[in-house]
């Protein structure tokens, strides 16, 4: 929990002095008095866990970002060829996509990836599965959902074994 | 007379020089502001030509992904390495954050409300040119 | 360059602006209130980034500041309607969405 809390001051500070840019005495007391009661709202929220402040993870949540910017430009590029075609051909499909995560914040982060790529959209969240509404038939592939489901839990420290 | 050429060189000179950094940031935002125009326009096209609810939702987080994103790149590449890019910086992570949230927020919400969607392979509508 | 750019944004501007009447055609004839909401949420988003297109041109960057305030607050402006809605007209029972809430 004592690095949980290291690492949510280091963000705070860093967050303060990027939206207010000033280095004078009486600000940058402020922004200490703003840290400290947002710790501490913090700590009575009883919300100080790994899974609050996941920076331990950041290097390889970039590394899964970069992977999914390329889904979502890929994504991007079909959706807009259904969207501007005269004809305008889509198949609107609901699929079950199996969620076997364990952690809260990797079925999450699986859910809101799916919602970020356009083309599919994660509609309700079970215990054990996604209800996915996708635009295009070809987009409800459950080989492509696997492959992001163990990318996205790797990305937040869940290994799952290989892709 | 060496500084006659010198003079008559200096204009010449600073006027064939191209400042390669200010052309390449140029280039830069100019190409990602109109391919981040493009994705935006296109996605409220989509949300106005799609057939219902659920498909609509699709064209929406195209805006909110490629589209934001490609517009604050672009400003990104005009305001440099200052405080105005790590703002710039936050707002993009936040839209990140938060668009796919919200989108998921209001179709869980249509879901429970019991709203069905429209499946199967759907066609436009021929419009009819002589009318 | 300096005028070219500063046309470059104004044009950005506009194309935004347009983007945002048309949007307001489906937030006025949406079907559901679904759809009215998809409308308003996609409009704020737009309206972000006209912000920051806008804080760049006038060169103010201040601007930038209230582009990240206001979507903050068309993110809580969207869950607070749903909320709303779902509470007062969909007759979801109290009681059961408290105890999700506490699960989640």
């Amino acid at each position: 929990m004592f690095r949980s809390a290291l690492i949510l001051v280091l963000a705070l500070v860093a967050t303060w002095l990027t939206l207010s840019g000033y280095f004078k005495p009486l600000l940058l007391k402020l922004g200490v008095i703003s840290i400290c009661f947002v710790l501490f709202l913090c700590f009575r929220m009883r919300i100080l866990d790994r899974e609050t402040a996941a920076y331990g993870t950041l290097p390889r949540t970039l590394s899964y970002f970069v992977w999914l910017f390329v889904e979502i430009v890929k994504a991007n590029m079909a959706v807009v060829r259904a969207v501007l075609s005269p004809s305008m051909e889509v198949s609107p499909k609901v699929v079950k996509v199996p969620a076997p995560q364990k952690t809260d914040i990797a079925k999450s982060m699986f859910a809101n990836s799916i919602t970020l790529t356009p083309g599919t959209v994660s509609v309700n969240m079970e215990s054990d599965h996604i209800l996915v509404h996708a635009l295009l038939s070809e987009m409800s592939d459950p080989a492509d959902f696997a492959e992001m489901g163990v990318r996205s839990a790797w990305a937040v420290g869940e290994d799952m074994g290989d892709v | 007379m060496i500084e006659l050429v010198l003079a008559a060189t200096a204009p010449s000179e600073s006027a064939v020089h191209i400042d390669w950094l200010s052309v390449f940031r140029f280039a830069g935002s100019l190409i990602s502001l109109a391919a981040g125009l493009f994705f935006v326009l296109a996605g409220t096209i989509g949300v106005i030509r799609l057939p219902d609810f659920y498909t609509r939702l699709h064209a929406a987080g195209m805006t909110d992904t490629l589209g934001a994103e490609l517009i604050l790149l672009a400003l990104m590449f005009q305001s440099g390495f200052s405080q105005m890019t790590l703002k710039l910086v936050l707002v993009a992570i936040f839209l990140l954050i938060t668009s796919p949230t919200a989108t998921h927020a209001v179709a869980h919400a249509a879901h429970e409300a019991g709203l069905k969607p429209l499946l199967g392979p759907y066609k436009a509508p021929e419009v009819d040119e002589g009318t | 360059m300096e005028t070219a750019l500063g046309y470059m944004f104004l044009a950005g501007a506009f194309a935004l602006i347009v983007s945002m009447a048309l949007m307001l055609a489906r937030l006025i004839g949406g079907p559901t209130l679904y759809d009215r909401l998809l409308a308003v949420n996609s409009f704020g988003t737009k309206t972000v980034l006209f912000l920051c297109v806008f804080c760049f041109i006038i060169d103010r960057p201040d601007g930038v500041d209230i582009a990240l305030l206001y979507a903050l607050m068309n993110f809580i402006a969207t869950i607070a309607v749903l909320k709303f809605f779902n509470y007062r007209a969909l007759d979801v029972n109290l009681n059961r969405v408290s105890v999700k809430g506490e699960d989640a």
